[in-house]
């Protein structure tokens, strides 16, 4: 016996080591230098991009990148300003994204950056670039506190304490919802955020919480959580996940015949809920910024611009990334030069410019300011919450 | 609320002792825990959602062909990552271990590389068919799973205690070489384990994605670590322990949600798992000197 546990000790060893080494890998990789000689009259300037277009999160580098570069394309044809983009791989680590941030800096002298993807990176990115008196803008970064990094910082992408309140308030309005449940995993920085607002809307709206679950990722039985849930007979279920676990949450709780409406956050917010639970992902309620089906020329043009140039439909990061550009581009033509601290100060200037999110302004912070778009799953699509 | 609860743990029970069945069994025979198991279950299951879901075909076709494909793994795995290390001088005890490890990165990735890293739906009408006795609602999906469990325990028992192989398998298990020279085909007889462990697993994956329509690449690894728990349990190569074993962990997850704080299921129970190996460090039905099994 002592052999055999001898040999599960060695087991544990190895598979903190596999862990461990699980991620790595990941090249730098520059490209987009379309070095087109500035137009007459057009303001030409440099502007870095980093993005995680290696690894795990490869698509959300993909999509944002997609999104900045036919953005520019765009930009260009106008003719008022000249942006050359230089393209950065951050492979989803801190330590990378601030090698790649220290380069553009420095050695390639940017006048703004535009990522990085995550909110982790930015943590590192930003206070680094702030230092340096380089504007920089997230595009997806959701995370509480980034504009509050430093002057410097902004992003374009609406924080989840923001979407999770608009898609609450019009559930109540339109179900007159006076118990809920919450539901989120506790295990994620991300999840356990959007239960902290989820929390707080609610009490500050008067609802009953009649009990708080959890779950972990990864886990594929909730059916204890849910039977613990349907019990107390709530009339709305908060479910702060992402779309993965949670889409088979919502499959599991109809089949038990728990049929509310549920609230999610953005991570909740993907097709692939309805791809995994199908009908069961009927009466999701989400906040979000971006909706392609929104009756707009503008959103429809774009869709049909990256449709053509990609192949594929624009998510939410490749329309905050296009809008993000075009933020960007309005302030260096505002500033009329590529100086840094010109276009920082233009860009906190910015007000109720239409993009395709929306009407969009900075705060004295450097946050967006909008209304999100309030969705729900109906009959398998998603659609306007009315 | 209580019996429904009851029956959610049982469900989840079941198919925890299902998977630790698998490991158990070649672990009695060969004395190695086989890492790529956890794997092996996740193809049954990706299995299940291939021809229930993309190919829109029967049920009982996805469990004939998840049995089919998870035994031929089982069989590969064997004639690769197993055979080739077995009763040569100078390789340590440890290194089929290694291998099976490597085998179930190999597997996790190829089922990342076919199925994508996203969760995939199973399809099945089956899964939705209930019965309502008062306030209590049973699932046919739970009643097949616990009885299909309790089938492939008393199954596996009787098959080992009455049967002609079964007896040459658990001679094997004693010890490999007396078992050969008394003219028991040792080869055959691990091939024939690994193969039954491995369609186990596939018959688990399919009951997973079954009762709870979430099937990932990555599903391996924490069923495979808590069916590795679960067999330390109920006592290494132990049948009966397998079964009570993943009884025990399932129903206990379950009670804590019920009863405590969803946030520390894991953690009690594997806490309870402690505290019984505590008292009973052989687990609750292994030999006291297992020693003497290798």
């Amino acid at each position: 016996m002592r052999k055999s546990y001898k040999g599960l000790l060695s087991i544990f060893a190895i598979m903190a080591l596999l862990l461990a080494s699980a991620c790595s890998g990941g090249n730098e990789t520059s490209g987009d230098q379309s070095g087109d000689a500035a137009k007459d009259g057009a303001v030409s300037a440099k502007v870095g991009v980093i993005s995680w277009l290696t690894g795990a999160g490869a698509g959300y580098g993909e999509a944002i990148t997609n999104g900045l570069k036919l953005a520019n394309k765009e930009i260009k044809e106008q003719g008022k300003v000249d942006i050359e983009l230089i393209t950065e791989d951050s492979a989803g680590k801190q330590e990378q994204a601030l090698s790649s941030a220290q380069k553009l800096m420095n050695s390639e002298n940017v006048s703004a950056i535009i990522g990085p993807t995550l909110s982790t990176e930015m943590k590192v990115v930003g206070p680094e670039a702030d230092l340096n008196g380089v504007p920089i803008m997230g595009t997806s970064t959701t995370a509480a506190g980034i504009p509050q990094i430093g002057d410097y910082v902004f992003r374009d992408s609406i924080p989840e304490s923001l979407a999770i309140p608009a898609s609450i308030e019009k559930a109540i309005e339109k179900y007159d919802v006076k118990k809920v449940a919450i539901l989120y995993g506790n295990d994620d920085v991300f999840t356990k955020s959007g239960y902290d607002t989820m929390k707080k809307v609610a009490e500050d709206k008067g609802l009953e919480i009649l009990t708080t679950e959890t779950f972990q990722k990864g886990q594929a039985d909730y059916n204890a959580q849910l039977t613990k849930i349907k019990n107390t007979q709530p009339d709305l279920i908060l479910c702060s996940a992402l779309y993965n676990e949670g889409a088979v949450i919502m499959d599991q709780a109809r089949k038990m015949g728990i049929d509310v409406p549920f609230v999610g956050g953005n991570g909740f917010n993907s097709p692939e809920v309805i791809k995994i639970a199908g009908d069961a992902a009927d009466g999701l309620i989400v906040a979000t910024p971006w909706f392609a089906g929104k009756d707009d020329q503008k959103v429809q043009d774009f869709v049909a611009k990256y449709k053509e140039e990609y192949g594929k439909e624009p998510d939410q990061f490749a329309a905050q990334a296009y809008d993000g550009m075009y933020l960007l581009a309005n302030a260096i033509e505002k500033a009329g030069s590529d100086d840094r601290d010109a276009i920082r100060d233009a860009l906190a200037e910015t007000e109720g410019f239409e993009g395709i999110l929306g009407e969009m302004s900075f705060d004295e912070e450097g946050d967006i300011v909008m209304e999100p778009t309030v969705l729900t799953i109906k009959e398998g699509k998603f659609q306007l919450f009315e | 609320m209580i019996l429904e609860q009851l029956i959610n743990g049982l469900t989840l029970g079941s198919i925890y002792a299902i998977v630790a069945l698998g490991y158990t069994l070649v672990f009695g025979v060969l004395g190695i825990i086989n890492m790529a198991h956890g794997e092996i279950f996740m193809f049954g299951a990706f299995m299940g959602v291939v021809i229930t879901h993309t190919l829109q075909l029967p049920l009982a076709l996805a469990f004939v062909v998840a049995i089919a494909v998870t035994a031929l793994l089982g069989l590969f795995l064997e004639l690769l990552a197993l055979r080739p290390l077995r009763g040569k001088k100078g390789v340590s005890h440890l290194a089929p271990l290694i291998s099976t490890i490597g085998v179930s990165i190999f597997l996790e990735n190829l089922a990342h590389h076919f199925f994508g890293a996203g969760n995939r739906p199973f399809n099945t009408s089956f899964s939705e068919i209930s019965v309502q006795i008062g306030s209590v609602t049973i699932y046919a999906v739970q009643l097949v799973i616990f009885a299909i469990a309790v089938l492939l325990m008393v199954g596996l028992s009787f098959w080992l205690s009455k049967t002609k192989a079964g007896k040459a398998l658990r001679a094997c298990a004693e010890n490999l070489e007396a078992a050969s020279l008394l003219g028991v085909n040792t080869k055959k007889m691990i091939m024939m384990t690994v193969v039954i462990a491995s369609a186990m697993g596939g018959i688990a994956g399919i009951l997973v994605g079954m009762a709870f329509n979430s099937v990932t690449p990555q599903m391996g690894l924490t069923m495979g670590l808590k069916g590795l728990a679960i067999i330390i349990l109920g006592g290494m190569g132990s049948v009966r322990g397998a079964m009570a074993g993943g009884l025990i962990l399932g129903l206990s997850e379950t009670m804590i949600v019920v009863f405590g704080e969803s946030g520390y299921r894991d953690a009690i129970a594997f806490i309870a798992i402690i505290v019984i190996l505590l008292v009973r460090p052989q687990g609750l039905f292994g030999q006291a000197a297992p020693e003497a099994r290798r």
